[in-house]
């Protein structure tokens, strides 16, 4: 990540949302909205003074999934890239009371600005890289699991962020009173994935951090660990010798999907059918942890639209072709990489990162796009400007031209489906070598050929 | 009627628009497979089933076609991404105004095939064959028709 941030061609827009874009591959104009961090770019330094002084702490729901705290002016976490703080207007004293200023009087370079504003920057591109990642599926959503319910029910990010060194609890895996470290855990896998009334598809990465967060935990308390799990899913380079090496750890794997946790005498009872063993067992453990599977950004299908892209049923970004062309989208320009296309571990998503650049790069060095020859063409003199077109072209590939109230095809973006000309109810638009005429010629050359075999 | 409809020898004349990514290359496959289907189809190849304008449709009874099909990719299949979306809204509104005209909306059939359903394609064609055989050539329908109040 500091490669990223050190990189003299590129520029690091955090904090910021693009919110329109424009124009067709080689000619992108992207509108973003900078966020107001009220912090000076240019003269902050990142030493983190700000933040070790600022009085105000608050609970932080993101980066410590409301385990720890932060400060009202802080980083999302100490690893961050650009290493640049922000201010929590919400939270911070001096926009909310209106006193305080003291993270200004402590800079050193005097880059604290209150009065910043949001800022509009147009950036032109010639293709964009989607990599916008995943949300974590809400554990609350299983009610019979009870997380939020009982407090000894941890979802896997909780647990990861305990057994950080510099986490909530330094490093140490604790029930949630904070003191007791737990003499049995259970780990529950396919939470939210594998599920028809939540997600149908695998997660594909949770078989392999419960099995990491069992190694893990074992190791701090060495309690009795418990992996309850449908089918292991180990699929990937060295990560089934992962699995093998577990076994002979004190795991103990347990085939089938829990149907609930009840607590009982200050335990929680895991009810389980054991598959292997045919039968209905309980299992008590001090701590059970929530594997959460993978979903959607809860904004994919926004963003898709913008980028004039789709989603798949589950609602991840489609992929011109699931194994051929995992990483362009049916529109040209527009990258997909990582979680943002399907459920993937940190390889796959290198690789995918990697396969996207070199798509984009080989773009920019052919310097010029191959277009369709069928493209559709619009007869300016015929069309009304209802704009039935524009809404029918799956590629916002027709823009409508508000002076002279008439549609145009962009040709660069047009793959020639023809679904305008199905549309176009006054027979404006037409599909170069597919038009109407070329149709009924043909059609009425097929009818003529038919009569002489009815007739024979 | 129905009776002398029988004794004589009719074939439908069946116009099929397919889509030039799923159900052309369906029939492709059934040809390639060996997949017996009745010749009275002439398929007529579009980019995409929504290319297939309704006044296409409507066009093809008029020249003399006593059944049109308009066979495009699954829905989520479409190599245009969204092109068969408007295919699956506009068929349904164009069957249900056949009847208006005069026309049996059983003479007109809208469905997904998908480039590995060859035995599917002939299924549907020679089901289709099969129906409009039970009907009378468009063309008497038309023409006993042509007086009577819709």
């Amino acid at each position: 990540m500091m490669d990223v941030g050190r990189h003299p061609n590129i520029t690091l827009l955090t904090y910021s949302e693009v919110e329109e874009i424009s124009g067709y591959v080689g000619n992108f104009t992207v509108r973003v909205r900078k966020r107001a961090r009220s912090v000076d770019e240019e003269k902050c330094t990142g030493c983190g003074t700000c933040e070790e002084k600022c009085p105000r702490r608050v609970v932080d729901q993101v980066f410590e999934v409301g385990m720890g705290k932060r400060k009202a002016i802080y980083r999302p976490f100490a690893q961050a890239v650009p290493p640049l703080p922000v201010i929590d207007r919400d939270n911070c004293l001096f926009f909310t009371k209106g006193r305080c200023k003291l993270c200004e009087k402590v800079c050193p370079t005097g880059a604290i600005d209150y009065t910043q504003e949001d800022t509009i920057l147009e950036i032109e591109v010639g293709n964009v890289i989607l990599a916008t990642g995943y949300d974590p599926f809400d554990a609350r959503r299983i009610s019979q699991y009870g997380y939020g319910l009982y407090p000894n029910v941890f979802t896997s990010l909780e647990v990861e962020r305990m057994l950080s060194g510099s986490g909530p609890t330094g490093g140490r895996v604790l029930l949630r009173d904070g003191e007791t470290e737990p003499q049995s855990v259970g780990i529950i896998h396919c939470v939210g994935s594998r599920d028809e009334n939540y997600n149908p598809y695998c997660s594909k990465v949770c078989c392999m951090y419960s099995l990491k967060l069992a190694h893990l935990v074992h190791g701090k308390t060495d309690a009795r660990m418990y992996e309850f799990y449908i089918d292991m899913r180990t699929a990937g380079k060295a990560y089934e010798e992962f699995y093998k090496r577990l076994q002979k750890e004190k795991v103990t794997f347990i085939n089938g999907r829990p149907s609930e946790i009840l607590p009982q005498d200050g335990k929680l009872v895991i009810h389980v059918e054991d598959k292997t063993l045919g039968r209905q067992i309980r299992v008590p453990v001090d701590m059970a942890i929530l594997s959460v599977g993978l979903e959607p950004r809860h904004d994919a299908q926004e963003v898709a639209h913008m980028f004039g892209i789709s989603c798949d049923a589950d609602g991840w970004f489609k992929e011109k072709h699931p194994k051929l062309d995992p990483v362009a989208t049916l529109t040209d320009g527009v990258f997909i990489a990582g979680c943002a296309q399907g459920p993937r571990d940190i390889p796959d998503s290198v690789a995918q990162g990697a396969a996207a650049a070199a798509r984009v790069l080989s773009f920019i060095r052919q310097g010029e796009v191959e277009v369709e020859a069928a493209t559709a063409v619009v007869n300016e003199m015929m069309c009304v400007g209802c704009g039935q077109c524009v809404q029918a072209c799956p590629y916002a590939a027709i823009e409508f031209l508000e002076d002279a109230r008439v549609a145009r095809v962009v040709e660069a973006l047009c793959k020639g489906c023809g679904t305008c000309a199905g549309a176009c109810p006054s027979k404006a638009i037409t599909l170069r070598h597919f038009t109407d005429r070329q149709l009924i010629a043909e059609m009425l050359g097929a009818i003529n050929v038919m009569e002489e075999i009815v007739a024979v | 009627m129905s009776e002398n409809m029988s004794k004589r020898t009719y074939e439908p004349r069946i116009i099929g628009f397919l889509c030039n990514w799923c159900s052309y290359a369906g029939a492709d496959l059934a040809g390639a497979s060996r997949l017996k289907y009745p010749p009275n189809l002439k398929i007529i190849r579009v980019p995409c089933s929504g290319r297939v304008s309704p006044e296409l449709v409507i066009r093809a009874f008029r020249e003399g076609a006593d059944g049109v099909m308009v066979l495009g990719c699954h829905i989520g299949d479409c190599h245009y991404s969204t092109g068969n979306h408007r295919t699956a809204r506009r068929m349904p509104v164009l069957k249900a105004l056949l009847a208006f005209t005069g026309i049996e909306p059983e003479r007109f059939l809208a469905k997904w095939v998908s480039a590995s359903e060859g035995e599917l394609l002939a299924e549907t064609v020679g089901k289709f064959t099969e129906t409009l055989r039970h009907l009378p050539p468009l063309q008497e329908v038309l023409e006993q028709g042509a007086g009577d109040p819709p």
